[in-house]
């Protein structure tokens, strides 16, 4: 149970270094937004479960901690997106199609 | 066993935190130094949690709880403060 | 009917308080049980849970759609991460255009959040039951392809929970 438990936290830590990765590789803000912010929702997940293994007491804190950020976290990165659109940040050369650009221009 | 691998463990996290700020270093716009606060947030909860195993305080996950909740309405703040003026 | 929500919200609240608590004793048990109640006068009459099916089929369908989306999570994980750590970044992004069958508000909601929660897939805007998606490795530029691809898992099970 507790190595279960530790690995599982182990897991989650390599799942953060690998988003953070992407944050500093990724071309533009729409790319850095998909590798960071929610890669480290999963890595979360692993985190805190591997946390309750370890000290089956907590469950019901982490719990709601995790219900949290399962619901606030996709929320920030939309928001994030949509005002990055808003304000025409730059897209990455490698973008092929913008439907909601050609949409804003027929409007 | 199971501390000596979560002190790994947060560790890890904390080397990911600091390869994050350089790109909050020199993100070009503001945005993606938004991108880079959102994901030292959510790493940093997750360090504080590890912290409350490993010192034995229940107590640190509310911390934890209370500094997710703040940087969620920080990012949010910011990115429509951005899109059009509060 | 119009207790619907005031219901809803009493077990929601109840449960986090309990969860924040991590104890059931008998002073948290009332204090809690007499706050949720209290609160949950505020929500008699507004619209927010109508959209809820409470049937065994709806229960049901809420589990497979729990299962789906943890599958789908790590899948699309291992993909991104493995975009990530080759040495010449691997992508091929785009915002497509997709349609949705589900009419509720609620519906809409969950269906956005599981898109973007999955990386890959980020919901930049809605308007109506047209979503605008970045996705990061676009195989499908055209609405239909694009639909099947991103909205499919996810909707059979939306559609059952919340019509």
């Amino acid at each position: 149970m507790e190595i279960a438990g530790s690995i599982f936290v182990l897991i989650g830590s390599l799942i953060f270094f690998l988003s953070s990765l992407g944050v500093i590789r990724m071309p533009d803000v729409y790319n850095r937004i998909q590798t960071g912010t929610k890669a480290t929702t999963l890595g979360t997940i692993f985190v805190l479960v591997g946390l309750a293994f370890l000290s089956p007491d907590w469950t019901a804190k982490l719990a709601v901690l995790l219900v949290f950020i399962l619901l606030t976290n996709p929320v920030s990165s939309h928001v994030v997106a949509r005002a990055a659109h808003f304000n025409k940040e730059p897209m990455s050369p490698l973008t092929i199609e913008d439907k909601l650009e050609a949409k804003e221009e027929e409007a | 066993m199971a501390d000596k691998i979560l002190f790994i463990a947060a560790g890890i996290s904390l080397l990911s935190i600091f390869i994050a700020l350089l790109r909050f270093i020199k993100g070009p716009s503001v945005l993606d130094r938004v991108v880079a606060f959102d994901v030292i947030s959510i790493i940093a909860i997750s360090v504080i949690c590890i912290l409350a195993f490993l010192l034995r305080r229940f107590i640190y996950v509310d911390v934890a709880l209370v500094y997710g909740l703040l940087s969620f309405l920080g990012v949010l703040v910011v990115a429509r403060y951005y899109e059009r003026g509060l | 009917m119009k207790f619907k929500a005031a219901v809803i919200s009493l077990i929601l609240g109840l449960l986090i308080w309990l969860g924040l608590n991590g104890t059931i004793g008998r002073d948290v048990l009332i204090t809690g049980i007499v706050v949720t109640v209290i609160t949950s006068f505020f929500f008699i009459g507004t619209g927010i849970f109508t959209d809820v099916r409470l049937t065994p089929k709806a229960l049901f369908a809420l589990v497979a759609w729990l299962v789906v989306f943890l599958i789908e999570l790590i899948k699309s994980n291992i993909d991104v991460m493995s975009r990530v750590v080759t040495p010449k970044v691997r992508i091929n992004p785009a915002i497509v255009e997709v349609k949705t069958r589900l009419k509720s508000k609620l519906g809409r909601l969950a269906l956005a959040n599981s898109i973007t929660l999955t990386p890959g897939t980020l919901t930049t805007d809605i308007e109506g039951d047209t979503l605008f998606i970045h996705w990061i490795d676009a195989s499908d530029v055209d609405i239909e392809g694009a639909t099947r691809k991103i909205v499919g898992k996810f909707e059979k099970y939306l559609e059952v929970i919340f019509g």
